[in-house]
């Protein structure tokens, strides 16, 4: 378990101040001018030598990230983007860091950006994070007026920060499609390669990172690589923000060392399942996207990248849902595949075409009114979707169906044989969306 | 050059090629809907999906370049496979994805027997189905009165948006909403407002958008094609017309990189009912102030009786805007023979003159040399609706790189930005006096292009000051021809090829209107005049317009689409169409008219075919010959030429001859689908200026 000295989000509850000069007790902008005077690689060997892996879904290496930026520029500016699109469901991390600690995110966006030459970095937060975006802004003003960031800063290295306000559209926090909907035009990712490290922003290098990412950078230099690098286990380093929701008895925000257990998750931070352990059926560990794991795999599991990627699923944003015994598993799934159907942004076929196949075939058979062999043929669409379109959206709708089908089919042949068994009886009453 | 493998044949393309075309140049066919050779690609259909080695998932061929491609681990080129099972599973894939809210419309849909879908989904499909859903259904959209919405259809492949977008220059075309629920319309579904809208729907690769006019009454296999060039402007893009029987059903474009590439105009396309009304399908002759038919030995004989005898200073032939130069020189012929000297071509008052040098009056810089230059004048030009596919070329040239346009002339959109210098004769004056900055722009650029239009060819002082301006900017260089003449008539160039303006003593085309200036005036096909009262008037023409209704005998001739004609555009490109159908009635051809007239006139004209005819035409004016080449001319003498002219440039502000874009001829003011759009654009001016 995490110890108290080594937390980075020493107010992730709120209580206390989210201003500077609270902020400022707890560590944040602490000399920041030395680690700038440090250099720009200096800071991306410590990132690399953290180990940190994004935090927005993907886990990919931070620090590797930043050091695909060019190393010079070519005459265009570097931009970097800080995505606060959370609208991964199940996840409330970057709310709390916004809310609560914006001047972490702000002093790593300031190191981040010197680290990749940027003199701009735009703040996308998600269209219903209302009060975030006054949060955040009312703590950008803050580091403004102290001449933190702006034109002419105590650091010396000129940075100008912007908050952007997108409007709610869940494919924005695709990266593309933020810096698409970032630059005025409709949220649809754009065709990759070229990678934004290379054609971004406006056409410029720009690189898009996940607010935990960034928000833990000022520690991390702080501290040093090696001691974010020692926390965890090899390849899976650090702490992380799990957002636990479900079906727990206390759900919660919790920062904890990566590799944790998810009993010990559970248990210390939660209160423990919901009519004990043996009341479990399975839990959804990094937020809707990725497939469920069934009670008996996950609940000694350690909860880390390379762990969950071993059950079949991932870690994704560490948003872990809890179901247990009293889940209608299927309907639960089906709610999902309507989420997905929802948010497709309709710009490549499989997407556009598929997510609604999924959902109507899976609401049929959360009712039990399927074929046992349509069971086969939904997986071979989820098969279709995944890798054939332009983001990853098509993956993260057909994975908790595949997941569900993996697990689950049981589950669902028996719904089919009930239905089947009573064709007179009303429809099978449904959870309400 | 970079090597790579495509199903095992090695082919070395540039690093830059997308996989798509590397796919291509080794033979292998790459099915797609999105992707067009002359829009950006979206990549958003998926169904070029191809196996990469060491790729994770198939990747799409069409935005994916070789040079992203990475060699495999000992250095072997990077190999396509485009055979593969993975390639055939995700096309399986994708076209199932494609028809499961697609309906099963087909033997309704006008796309049926050129449709792309119907095509791929037999060649890369599935032939069962497992989608046993409601399919879904969208609402039919008004996006004005060419293209038919089906939108059911629809496959967002967005073809049409970044075609409305890239080429025409509007943006009148996009999809709301997202998802399953993504729908393409226009801004609450108000009309396209362009001239090329109609191209939207030959690039919908379904049926959701079909040609409005010809719906449910064509088939594509129940079609003779007959490839032609397009009358409705100087351009001359290439068509082809679709005639069922003796009907012509429908005009679609032909590819021609020099010209059209390949679009067309909606009055290029839409023409087509007006071929079938208010034809003249037999001769007339006036009686006691009343037209009525006759025979064509009647319509000659009073010819005769008026022309026999007549003073030939008291004789006049003027040619209109779509007159083949067949006939013109039978007709030039056949006033020589007479020895009037009153002829004259020039409907817009067009102050040109062959003698000048056939650099003079063709746009010499060529459509393709507009991709060439850097800066751009228009003196009284508006190509958006004099010359619209030349107006896309210059729009094609913005969108590559910076290009600096100066426009003196109304005020207008060109779907381009362009600074507007002046309204007329004084601007020009003031600009090449140094008082505007544009000739700064000009003076710097690599290579200016001069364009003169329609609305300021009638005064030779004008002419004369653009001139000395192209000569002051540099604009002909032995390197670069940059000054052009824009018409805006399919017959002008070819006549003043021909020579057809008055010869010496001869009157102009405005003096021959003037009333009692002439006894008898031969027109052939000028509609855009009212000839003056006095004059005993002998229209040839196919339509019952403006010169007919003023006509004392009428000879029925034939239209652009049933007579093989040769036509001069605009770059003096000598182009011809081929005989589509036949002329209605009574009518013919018209060389083979004038070459029955010239027999009862007692002045037999030497031909008595049309290929004797073209001898003869060839014999005096070899280049013609040359069919869709342009022989180039000698600008700078020519600019000599013209700068040398003396005369006032006048003050008037610089007015286009084209005042409504679908109403400049005969052909398109018969026509009721062009009479819509004219009402539909008329009625969008009236809007923007409430």
């Amino acid at each position: 378990m995490l110890s108290d000295q080594d937390r980075i989000f020493t107010n992730l509850y709120g209580l206390h101040s989210p201003g500077l000069d609270a902020a400022r007790q707890r560590g944040a902008w602490d000399g920041t001018k030395f680690l700038l005077e440090m250099g720009r690689d200096w800071i991306i060997e410590e990132m690399k030598a953290s180990g940190l892996r994004g935090r927005g879904g993907a886990g990919f290496p931070t620090g590797l990230k930043w050091s695909f930026m060019p190393k010079k520029s070519d005459g265009r500016p570097h931009y970097l983007v800080v995505n606060a699109d959370e609208s991964e469901p199940g996840t409330c991390k970057d709310r709390e860091i916004m809310r609560h600690d914006p001047h972490l995110l702000i002093e790593g966006c300031m190191l981040a950006s010197f680290a990749m030459a940027a003199h701009a970095c735009y703040i996308y937060i998600r269209g219903e994070y209302v009060a975030e975006k006054h949060a955040l802004q009312r703590a950008v003003d803050e580091a403004y007026a102290a001449r933190l960031v702006g034109e002419d800063n105590v650091h010396g290295y000129p940075f100008d920060i912007y908050v952007h306000h997108g409007a709610g559209a869940y494919i924005c926090g695709e990266e593309t499609a933020l810096l698409e909907s970032l630059e005025g035009k409709k949220g649809m990712p754009r065709l990759k390669p070229p990678f934004p490290a290379n054609m971004g922003l406006y056409g410029c290098p720009t690189t898009v990172n996940n607010v935990e990412s960034i928000a833990v950078a000022g520690t991390i230099l702080r501290r040093g690589g090696s001691w974010f690098a020692g926390l965890g286990g090899k390849n899976n380093t650090g702490t992380k923000l799990f957002c636990v929701s479900g079906h727990v008895n206390k759900p919660c925000n919790v920062e904890e060392e990566l590799g944790i257990t998810f009993r010990e998750l559970i248990d210390k931070h939660c209160g423990g399942m919901r009519g004990g352990w043996d009341n479990l059926l399975c839990s959804i560990p990094g937020g809707s996207s990725v497939p469920l794991v069934p009670a008996e795999q996950i609940v000694d599991a350690k909860m880390d990248f390379d762990t969950l990627r071993g059950l079949g699923s991932g870690l994704g944003t560490a948003a872990v849902i809890v179901l247990d015994r009293s889940t209608d598993i299927v309907q639960a799934i089906a709610r999902i595949a309507y989420f997905y159907k929802h948010e497709s942004c309709g710009q490549c076929t499989p997407c556009r075409e598929g997510t609604g196949w999924m959902w109507r075939v899976m609401l049929r058979m959360a009712e039990g009114r399927a074929q046992k062999r349509e069971i086969d043929m939904l997986l071979d669409v989820t098969k279709q979707i995944e890798g054939h379109t332009i983001c990853a959206l098509g993956d993260a709708a057909a994975w908790p169906i595949q997941g569900l089908i993996r697990h689950f089919r049981p589950e669902i042949e028996k719904r089919i044989d009930r239905y089947s068994a009573n064709p007179h009886s009303d429809a099978v009453p449904m959870a309400a969306e | 050059m970079t090597k790579i493998l495509v199903d095992g044949i090695a082919v070395d393309v540039p690093a830059e090629y997308t996989l798509l075309q590397a796919c291509e140049m080794a033979g292998a066919e790459i099915p797609r809907f999105c992707f067009h050779e002359r829009l950006s690609i979206a990549g958003n259909c998926r169904m070029c999906l191809v196996e990469l080695k060491g790729a994770p998932k198939p990747v799409a061929s069409c935005a994916y370049a070789v040079k992203d491609c990475r060699p495999g681990p000992n250095g072997e080129p990077p190999e396509v496979l485009t055979r593969s099972g993975t390639t055939k599973k995700a096309r399986e894939g994708v076209m199932e994805f494609l028809l499961i809210n697609h309906p099963l419309d087909c033997p309704i849909c006008d796309q049926g027997g050129h449709c792309d879908l119907q095509d791929q989904a037999m060649a890369y499909g599935v032939d069962s189905t497992r989608y046993g859903e409601n399919k879904r259904a969208v609402e039919e959209k008004y996006i004005g009165p060419l293209v038919r919405t089906a939108m059911n259809r629809c496959i967002h492949c967005t073809r049409c948006v970044r075609f409305l977008a890239e080429v025409a220059g509007v943006p009148d075309l996009g999809a709301i909403g997202r998802g399953e629920d993504m729908e393409i319309t226009s801004y609450l579904e108000q009309a396209m407002h362009s001239e090329l809208q109609g191209n939207v729907a030959d690039l919908c690769p379904v049926g959701a958008l079909v040609h409005k006019p010809q719906s449910y009454n064509v088939r594509p296999w129940e079609l003779n094609k007959t490839e032609s060039i397009d009358v409705m402007d100087a351009v001359g893009s290439a068509i082809r017309v679709d005639t069922r029987g003796r009907e012509v059903m429908q005009i679609e474009p032909r590819v021609n990189e020099d010209i059209n590439e390949e679009w067309i105009s909606d009055k290029t396309r839409h023409a087509v009912d007006g071929l079938r009304v208010q034809r003249l399908d037999r001769p007339f002759v006036r009686d006691n102030g009343r037209l009525r038919p006759a025979s064509w030995g009647e319509a000659f004989a009073a010819i005769a009786a008026k022309l026999k005898g007549a003073d030939a200073k008291r004789v006049g032939a003027i040619v209109g805007d779509l007159a083949g130069v067949e006939e013109i020189f039978a007709l030039k012929a056949l006033m020589g023979s007479l020895g009037v000297t009153n002829l004259d071509c020039r409907q817009n008052g067009e102050a040109l003159d062959p003698a000048w040098g056939r650099a003079a009056y063709v746009f010499n810089p060529t459509i393709p040399g507009i991709e060439a230059a850097d800066a751009i004048l228009l003196v009284g030009a508006n190509p958006r609706t004099e010359a619209s596919l030349l107006n896309v070329r210059i729009r094609k040239r913005w969108r590559m790189g910076p290009l600096a346009v100066g426009m003196i002339g109304e005020a207008t959109d060109l779907t381009y930005p362009h600074v507007q210098i002046g309204a007329g004769a004084d601007s020009l004056a003031a600009l090449a006096r140094g008082e505007h900055s544009f000739l700064e722009v000009l003076k710097a650029a690599k290579a200016p292009l001069v364009i003169v239009g329609g609305g300021a060819l009638a005064e030779p002082g004008l002419l004369a000051a653009a001139a000395l301006l192209a000569q002051d900017i540099g604009a002909v260089r032995p390197d670069w021809n940059g000054f052009g003449v824009l018409h805006s008539a399919a017959a002008r160039v070819g006549a003043l090829d021909l020579g057809f303006v008055p010869g010496d003593g001869g009157l102009a085309f405005g003096q021959m209107l003037a009333p009692g200036a002439l006894d008898v005036v031969f027109n052939l096909g000028a509609d855009e005049c009212d000839v003056g009262a006095g004059a005993f008037v002998i229209y040839q023409g196919t339509h019952g317009d403006r010169g007919a209704s003023r006509a004392d005998v009428i000879l029925p001739g034939a239209a652009y689409t049933e007579k093989g004609a040769t036509y001069v555009n605009t770059e003096g490109r000598v182009q011809m169409t081929n005989r589509a159908g036949f002329p209605p009635g009574d009518a013919r051809e018209d060389w083979a008219i004038l070459r029955a007239l010239s027999e009862v006139l007692g002045k037999r004209l030497p031909f008595d075919s049309l290929v004797a005819l073209r001898r003869a035409l060839y014999a005096e004016h070899p280049h013609m010959a040359a069919i869709g080449s342009v022989e180039p001319g000698d600008a700078a003498a020519a600019l000599e030429r013209l700068a040398g002219l003396s005369g006032e440039p006048g003050k008037k502000a610089f007015a286009s001859p084209v005042r409504d874009f679908y109403l400049t001829n005969p052909i398109a003011r018969a026509s009721r689908v062009l009479a819509e759009c004219s009402g539909v654009a008329r009625g969008r001016v009236l809007e923007a200026a409430e």
